[in-house]
């Protein structure tokens, strides 16, 4: 299987680069990581569903919003995620649009392994690399 | 293809002089934009470090601040942050300057503070362990933590944001001397819950009382060395072997949220005042601006959230000695030394060049270190100066100093927060084991309580920097000198 993200080294915060065959897919994927830094992922099921939609200016503004949206969902919820699909990205006269569905369920301790919180996304390092087919992002969290 | 080492070795080559032997300077004709030099204070080893990441290049970058005065300062635990390099200082003309969200951080007043007792090790050793389990039991921790026994609504946080660590105590968590034992008197007076949008306020409710994770912790501790007695005494630290207490942790996401918040108006009011910036990270507004003013009254509401978060964790920690001990937490002393922000912005009066300016004074992971007299420095310390406590990495020692005259010269009466990381989380991981960092810490003595076994291995105390070694340098320095190191006896963590 394809790589969908990796940890890359940074002293203090996780730096993360994330990769798809579309900016959708790379987001996607960006959401992943952010949920690993802080649990194991595949302990996580799917069961419930909930919406997310962000818009912001450019497309490293609308990758903080998508991941700071992820966060207060989690803090606000309780629920911890594990699947993400853009359903939508659109430009708008503000910039630009997502909408997409999340998919996880209530954060339980004792069931789900405690990693590390995220206290914040950040642009400190931000980037997104488009060629043919291939799109990383890379970002730090600020732990 | 990740093109991870393109990443990961991008060596910073930003010119340094040396003006003392612990000083260097980095010239102001280094970038155009630069409007003061540059000053950091390390030894050679702390300085190799901050070479390996961009912690000196950061620290030009907020020599560009407009109004910014004298130098923009690195600590000696300086390393890579956001805009601002972490232990990073920067103070600016309070009319011609601005304000940077970024030069307080996301984590807005995460801070320290210290408890004693008159136990001594002797006295607490035997129900180590019990205490502890007590105290993990009573300040959640870790990822999602919440409490279910202290729950605010919305009008009481906005009450909590406002009046900060006297409406805790006004609800029976603490006592009305722990007031007075802390920076700002444990609120700041700006505090406008107003200014604080609704997703704020929600992930600041449900974590309102609890520890967080990452590098915050809650230790039981004893008084390893005596520095420097006089000032010790003053404090209330007697003796070696003494057991002290200390909380550290923020403003969770309240804090985190309205950091967020603010740096999405100060990247549009770059733009309106036409600020020109080497970082986006170091977005800002002019100080006498609405943005500065409504920043200013959010991120003040964040730092009475921080201080009302410990204070009401230094009443459970209370209450844990009383059920363990059985006796009123006041016979065992248990008094505030104080309690000091390491993120903040305010505003602090500084001489420059023989005169005196109002500034906006930024510290990020730094803590405050004012000399004697100065009249923010509570009434019971004013004689000797304002006691600065530096936490260190899990299980190793951490430390009491006193604020210096000389700290107001150089450093704007500010000096290091910590150890700061060598090591990246991920190294760290792959380095240690959870459980070996706790067997390790047992077999010196050291009980953990860790909600994570990956944070165990994350915050192992190889992956950090000596904090005696960045203490030593503040103290030869004098920006802020000895009065005490702390030894660990068991630990809480996240």
């Amino acid at each position: 299987m394809k790589k969908r993200f990796e940890f890359l080294e940074h002293t203090a915060d996780a730096y993360i680069a994330a990769y798809g065959e579309s900016l959708e897919e790379a987001f996607e994927n960006a959401a992943l990581a952010t949920f690993e830094v802080m649990t194991d992922i595949g302990k996580v099921k799917p069961e419930t569903g909930d919406l997310v939609e962000v818009e912001a200016h450019d497309e490293c503004a609308l990758l903080y919003s998508w991941l700071e949206e992820l966060l207060i969902k989690f803090e606000t919820t309780n629920n911890i995620y594990c699947r993400f699909k853009i359903s939508n990205l659109e430009e708008t006269p503000a910039g630009l649009k997502l909408k997409a569905k999340i998919w996880g369920e209530p954060f339980n301790p004792e069931k789900h392994l405690q990693k590390v919180g995220v206290k914040a996304v950040t642009y400190h390092r931000m980037e997104i690399v488009r060629k043919p087919m291939a799109v990383t992002v890379r970002f730090i969290l600020d732990i | 293809m990740s093109g991870k080492g393109r990443h990961l070795r991008r060596q910073t080559r930003v010119p340094l002089e040396r003006v003392g032997k612990y000083i260097w300077r980095i010239p102001r004709k280094y970038k155009s934009g630069m409007r003061v030099p540059g000053i950091v204070f390390a030894d050679e080893d702390l300085l190799k470090k901050m070479t390996t990441d961009r912690t000196l290049e950061q620290c030009a970058n907020i020599a560009h601040l407009p109004g910014i005065y004298k130098h923009a300062i690195t600590l000696p635990d300086g390393h890579e942050g956001y805009g601002f390099p972490i232990g990073g200082v920067a103070a600016t003309d309070y009319e011609e300057g601005v304000i940077s969200p970024g030069g307080v951080g996301y984590d807005i007043n995460c801070g320290v503070r210290l408890l004693t007792t008159n136990l001594s090790e002797a006295d607490v050793r035997p129900k180590l362990a019990e205490l502890t389990n007590t105290i993990f039991s009573k300040v959640p921790c870790g990822l999602g933590s919440r409490r279910k026994d202290f729950r605010l609504t919305p009008q009481e946080l906005d009450r909590l944001a406002a009046e900060g660590v006297q409406w805790i105590v006004d609800q029976g968590l603490g006592w009305p001397e722990d007031i007075k034992h802390c920076e700002e008197e444990g609120c700041m007076k700006a505090a406008n819950p107003d200014k604080v949008s609704t997703t704020a306020r929600n992930r600041g409710l449900t974590q309102i009382g609890t520890l967080g994770s990452g590098n915050h912790f809650l230790e039981i501790q004893k008084v390893d060395k005596i520095y420097n007695s006089q000032v010790a005494k003053t404090f209330g630290i007697k003796h070696e072997g003494q057991v002290t207490a200390m909380i550290h942790c923020g403003s969770r996401g309240y804090g985190h949220q309205i950091c967020s918040d603010y740096l999405r108006i100060m990247e549009r009011a770059v733009h309106k005042y036409k600020i020109e910036l080497p970082d986006r990270e170091l977005a800002c507004a002019p100080g006498t601006s609405k943005e500065a003013e409504d920043y200013y009254q959010a991120m003040s509401c964040a730092v009475n959230y921080a201080f009302s978060n410990r204070q009401a964790i230094t009443h459970w920690v209370r209450q844990s000695f009383e059920q363990v001990f059985k006796k009123p937490a006041e016979e065992f002393g248990l008094s505030l030394v104080y309690d000091v922000a390491h993120n903040i912005a305010k505003n602090d009066e500084h001489k420059v060049n023989e005169h005196t300016r109002k500034v906006w004074i930024h510290r990020k992971g730094a803590t405050r270190a004012f000399g004697p007299e100065h009249m923010e420095v509570p009434a019971d310390y004013r004689a000797v100066g304002q006691p600065v406590i530096i936490p260190g990495s899990m299980g190793t020692g951490s430390w009491v100093l006193v604020g210096t005259p000389k700290a107001m010269e150089v450093s704007f009466g500010s000096t290091a927060h910590g150890a700061g990381r060598m090591m990246s989380r991920t190294a760290a991981k792959r380095r240690f084991w959870g459980g070996d960092v706790k067997k390790a810490l047992e077999q010196r003595g050291i009980i953990v309580k860790a909600a994570s076994q990956v944070i165990l291995a994350e915050e192992a105390d190889l992956a950090y920097k000596s904090v005696d070694r960045v203490v030593e340098v503040s103290d030869k320095i004098g920006i802020a000198t000895r009065v005490a190191r702390l030894a660990p006896l068991s630990v809480v963590k996240g």
